[in-house]
C-alpha cells in the first residue's frame, strides 16, 4: 500500500458510506457536537464551523441507493437527486442533522426546503436566498443580512454563538481548504496524468463531509504522494467538464470519460468549494467580508445571474484558455433547469470561438456507460486529429 | 352540434371588452417603434405594470404570449424550432415557445409583429427559469436588463429587511434604468394613481373569484379564471380599462348569481354542477377546451384555483397601497403564488377547499415547471390529511402538445369523480 492509494481509499470509503460514519465519529468524540446539512452548490460552511457544527455537504446517494421512498415524492419529470435526498432522510440516515439548508440552487431544491420543514418540524430548516445583485450597496447588504441571520440562528441551534473571532478562525481554516483544493485543481491542470480526476473527486467529495481540519491533512499527504508516484503520460486530449455542479454524476463516468482518452483538466464538479475565487479577508468584520467576497468574486455559475450581457457567449473560451484544454463536454443531469438552460448560451459562445464540444445528459445512478465511452472517445479522437476546428 | 357551439361562443361584454382591449393592445405595440413608446418586457409573477405605465412605456408579458402561441396550435413548431436551436427537450415549454417565436418573426397572438424590448425587466419572482429566459433573450435583443431580486418567501413570510432590499433595488436600479430608457422623470403621483387603479380592480376581481362560494357557481375559476385574470395578469392592471373590464364582469357574475346561473362551458351553460373542485397547476393550453369538456361533460366546476393567483394572491387580502407606491410593489411582488412556500401552497388549498365547500381537489402537474410541480405529490398527500378528502392527480404540459395524453387524462378525471360520486353516495 502507498501513501497515495492511502488517501484514496480512505476517501473511496467515505464516497460509499451512505452512512456518514465519519460525521457520525466526529460527533461521538465529544458531547453536545451538531452538524448541519446544505444542498449543492453553496452554503457559507464558514458560518457554520464558526457555531461549532460540523458542515456536511449533502449530494444525494449516487447510484448506490436504491430508491424506495423517494419516488413517491416526486414526479418522472425531476431530476433524481432530490430523490434519493428525501430516500437518505426518510431512512434516517440523514438523522444526525441539526440543520438543513437549502441554497437557492434552483426550484427543486427550493420546493424541497417546504417539503423539509414539513416532513422534519424538530429540524432548523433554512431556504438561503443567494444574492444576485452583483454589487456590495444592494446585494452585498442583502447577503451580509441573510449571513448575519444564519449565524444568530445556527448559534442557537448549536447552543455556541459565534464570535467575531470564531468566525475570523472558520474563515482561516476554510481559506486554507480552499487553497489546497486549488492547488490540486492546478495540479491536475498542469500535470494530469499525476492527479487523475477520479481520485480528486474522491477528494472533493470527502472534503464534503469531513471535519476541514481531517480534508487538509489527507489532501496535503496525497499532493506529496502524486509527486512521489507519478503515473504514466497519456496521449489524452483536455477537456473542461460543464453542468455537472449538482446532481453528481456517477463515479464510473467520470473514470469512463478519461478512460476514453479525455484529461479532465477543470469541471464544475461541487463547485460550491470553490465558488470564491478570492480569500475572504480577516481584518474588518467578517460577516460583512464573507458578504462581500461573495458579490466581488463569486465565480460565473449557471445559479447566479450573469450581469455582463456578453458573459456567457465568453464564459467557455476564458475557461478553456485558462484550462488549456481543447474542447468541452457539457454533461448535465437530465432535467436539470440551470444547467440545461444555460447550456444553448454556453456552447454557442464557445462554437463561435472555434471550441469542438459535445453534449449529453446523465443521472446520478446511470449505469450503462459505453454510450458515454463512445461519445468521449470519438470526440478525444477527432480533437487529437483535427484540433480546434 | 349546432347549439352546443352557439353556447360556446356565446360572448358576454366583458369576453367582447377583453377582445377588444387585448387586439388594441397589441396593435398599438406593433406601431410602438414607429410612435417611440418604448417596450418593457417582463413576466406575470412579480410584474409592476402600474410603475412601467407611469413612465409611458407597454408591458409585454412573455408568458402571455406563449400561452396564447399554445391556444392557436403554433407552439408545437415553435417548440420543435427551439429544440433544433440546441434548447433541451426537458427545459420549460413557455421559454422554448417564446425563443421560437421570436426565430419565426415574432408575430404575436393576434397576429401584429411584436416590437423590440427597450428594457428587459427580470422581475425574479418565484421562477428559476425567469432568470435564464431574459438571460436567452438577451442575446437576442440590443438592449439593458434590469434584475430585479424578489427573496422567497421560505420561512412562509416576507421578511422586512426581504421588502427593503426590493424596494432598495426598485429605487436604485430600477427606476433610474426607466428614466434612462423613456427618457421620462419618475413620477410618483402618477404611479400612485395607477395603482389606486390597481386596487379598484383588484377589488373587483376578487368579488368574482369569490362568488364562487355561491351554488351554483356563477364561474369557473379555473377554466373561466384564467380569461378572467387575463388583463390583470397582463397590461391592464392599474389603468381605466382594465376597471371598466372588471367592473362590467362583476356585474355581469352577479346577474348570474342573482338568476342562479353557472358559468358558459364548452358545453353551454353549466347550472346543474355535481362536482365542485378545488384545482392546483397551471391548465394545459394546446387542448385547453377540450380539457375544460372533461370537467363540465361530468358536471363539474371548479370553484378556486391557485394558478389564478400566480399574479397575485388578491383574495388573500393584498390590495396595491398608493400611500406606499415602493413598499406595496415589494409586498405584490413577494406574495405571488409560485413565490410562497410549500407549507403556504398547501395552506391556500386547505383554505379553498373549506371556504368553498369543495367535493374534491385536482393537481394538474405540468411536465414544464418546476416551480409548480416539484413537491407536488407531497402537496396532495398533505391536502389529503387535512381535509379527509381524496385529491386526483394528473400530469400534462403547458404549451407541448406531446405531452397532453386526452385518453388518459379523460380517464382519471371520470374515475376520480365517480368515486367522488360514491363517496357522497356513502355518506
Ligand atoms: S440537478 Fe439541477 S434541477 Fe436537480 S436539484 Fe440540482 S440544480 Fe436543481
Ligand atoms: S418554469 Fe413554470 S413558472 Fe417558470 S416560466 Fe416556466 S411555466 Fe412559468
Amino acid at each position: 500500500m502507498s501513501a497515495r492509494s492511502d488517501v484514496v481509499d480512505w476517501a473511496l470509503e467515505c464516497y460509499h458510506d451512505l452512512d456518514f460514519g465519519v460525521v457520525h465519529g466526529w460527533l461521538e468524540e465529544e458531547s453536545g457536537r451538531t452538524a448541519a446539512g446544505y444542498l449543492p452548490v453553496y452554503a457559507p460552511r464558514e458560518i457554520i464551523h464558526a457555531c461549532g457544527m460540523l458542515p456536511v455537504g449533502i449530494y444525494g446517494g449516487g447510484d448506490q441507493l436504491e430508491i424506495i421512498r423517494g419516488d413517491a415524492f416526486y414526479q418522472s419529470y425531476i431530476c433524481h437527486l432530490p430523490r434519493s435526498v428525501v430516500e437518505l432522510a426518510q431512512s434516517g440516515r440523514l438523522d444526525f442533522l441539526s440543520a438543513m439548508l437549502f441554497p437557492s440552487t434552483c426550484d427543486v431544491i427550493r420546493n424541497l426546503s417546504g417539503m423539509w420543514q414539513l416532513l422534519f418540524p424538530e429540524q432548523y430548516v433554512r431556504y438561503l436566498d443567494l444574492p444576485h445583485q452583483r454589487n456590495t450597496e444592494l446585494g452585498g447588504a442583502f447577503w451580509e443580512r441573510e449571513l448575519r441571520t444564519l449565524l444568530k440562528d445556527l448559534g442557537e441551534v448549536s447552543g455556541r454563538t459565534a464570535t467575531e473571532e470564531d468566525l475570523k478562525r472558520s474563515i482561516g481554516v476554510y481559506r486554507e481548504v480552499r487553497h489546497l483544493i486549488l492547488e490540486l485543481y492546478r495540479v491536475r491542470r498542469e500535470e494530469p496524468w499525476l492527479v487523475p480526476t477520479e481520485e480528486l473527486y474522491l477528494l472533493m467529495r470527502a472534503a464534503e463531509v469531513v471535519p476541514p481540519e481531517t480534508f487538509l491533512e489527507q489532501g496535503r499527504a496525497y499532493l506529496e504522494a502524486v509527486h512521489a508516484e507519478p503515473g504514466r503520460r497519456r496521449d489524452n486530449s483536455r477537456v473542461v467538464i460543464v453542468g455537472a455542479f449538482c446532481e453528481q454524476p456517477p463515479l464510473g463516468l467520470i473514470k469512463t470519460i478519461e478512460r476514453a482518452g479525455c484529461y479532465i483538466v477543470d469541471d464544475d464538479f461541487l463547485v460550491g468549494n470553490r465558488l470564491l475565487e478570492q480569500d475572504v479577508p480577516t481584518d474588518g468584520d467578517p460577516v460583512r467580508a464573507l458578504a462581500d467576497t461573495f458579490i466581488r468574486h463569486a465565480s460565473k455559475t449557471s445559479i447566479l445571474y450573469e450581469p455582463d450581457p456578453a458573459g456567457k457567449r465568453h464564459l467557455m473560451a476564458e475557461r478553456v484558455a485558462a484550462a488549456g484544454a481543447d474542447g468541452v463536454i457539457f454533461a448535465a443531469p437530465s432535467f436539470c433547469d440551470p444547467a440545461l438552460l444555460d447550456r444553448p448560451m454556453l456552447r454557442a459562445g464557445a462554437e463561435a470561438e472555434g471550441i469542438p464540444c459535445i453534449a449529453f445528459k446523465y443521472s446520478e445512478n446511470s449505469g450503462q456507460f459505453q454510450q458515454f465511452r463512445e461519445q468521449a472517445g470519438t470526440f478525444s479522437d477527432a480533437i487529437k486529429l483535427w484540433g480546434g476546428t | 352540434m349546432a347549439a352546443e357551439k352557439a353556447s360556446w361562443v356565446h360572448k358576454d361584454r366583458s369576453m367582447e371588452l377583453q377582445k377588444k382591449m387585448i387586439a388594441r393592445h397589441f396593435e398599438r405595440l406593433e406601431r410602438a417603434p414607429r410612435c417611440g413608446e418604448p417596450v418593457v418586457y417582463t413576466f406575470v409573477p412579480g410584474n409592476l405594470t402600474e410603475l412601467i405605465r407611469s413612465f409611458g412605456a407597454l408591458p409585454v408579458l412573455p408568458e402571455i404570449n406563449a400561452l396564447q402561441s399554445g391556444m392557436r396550435g403554433k407552439s408545437k413548431d415553435y417548440i420543435a424550432a427551439a429544440e433544433r436551436a440546441g434548447h433541451s427537450e426537458d427545459v420549460c415549454t413557455y421559454v422554448k415557445c417564446d425563443i421560437g417565436m421570436l426565430k419565426s418573426g415574432n408575430i404575436g397572438p393576434t397576429g401584429t409583429k411584436l416590437p423590440d424590448p427597450d428594457l428587459l425587466l427580470l422581475s425574479y419572482t418565484g421562477c428559476y427559469t425567469f432568470m435564464k429566459w431574459f438571460e436567452l433573450l438577451r442575446e437576442e435583443y440590443n438592449c439593458p436588463t434590469v434584475f430585479l431580486q424578489v427573496p422567497y418567501q421560505g420561512d412562509g413570510r416576507l421578511a422586512p429587511e426581504h421588502r427593503e432590499y426590493i424596494t432598495d433595488q426598485i429605487r436604485k436600479d430600477l427606476i433610474p434604468a426607466l428614466e434612462q430608457v423613456t427618457g421620462r422623470s419618475y413620477d410618483e403621483d402618477l404611479l400612485r394613481h395607477h395603482l389606486g387603479l390597481a386596487a379598484e380592480t383588484e377589488d373587483h376581481l376578487v368579488a368574482v373569484l369569490e362568488s364562487a362560494k355561491n351554488r351554483p357557481s356563477p364561474i369557473d375559476a379555473y377554466f373561466g379564471g384564467v380569461y378572467y385574470v387575463g388583463p390583470i395578469f397582463s397590461a391592464f392592471r392599474g389603468t381605466e380599462e382594465g376597471v371598466e373590464y372588471y367592473k362590467e364582469l362583476r356585474s355581469e357574475v352577479e346577474a348570474r348569481v342573482a338568476a342562479g346561473l353557472g358559468p358558459i362551458t364548452p358545453d353551454g351553460p353549466l347550472n346543474d354542477q355535481r362536482f365542485r373542485l378545488v384545482v392546483e397547476g397551471p391548465p394545459n393550453w394546446t387542448s385547453f377546451r377540450e380539457f375544460w369538456r372533461m370537467f363540465s361533460e361530468e358536471h363539474a366546476v371548479v370553484v378556486a384555483s391557485t394558478y389564478t393567483k400566480v399574479g397575485g394572491t388578491y383574495d388573500f387580502g393584498f390590495r396595491h397601497d398608493p400611500d406606499d407606491p415602493l413598499g406595496t410593489m415589494a409586498d405584490y411582488c413577494g406574495g405571488c403564488y409560485t413565490n410562497l412556500n410549500l407549507p403556504s401552497r398547501i395552506d391556500m388549498l386547505v383554505t379553498y377547499i373549506r371556504d368553498y365547500e369543495a367535493d374534491g381537489f385536482l393537481i394538474n402537474s405540468v411536465k414544464s415547471c418546476n416551480s409548480f410541480s416539484a413537491g407536488q405529490l407531497m402537496m396532495l398527500r398533505e391536502v389529503e390529511k387535512r381535509t379527509g378528502i381524496p385529491g386526483a392527480f394528473i400530469e400534462s404540459d403547458l404549451v407541448d402538445p406531446r405531452y397532453f395524453s386526452a385518453a388518459n387524462i379523460k380517464n382519471r378525471i371520470e374515475s376520480y369523480l365517480q368515486m367522488l360520486a360514491a363517496r357522497a353516495g356513502a355518506a
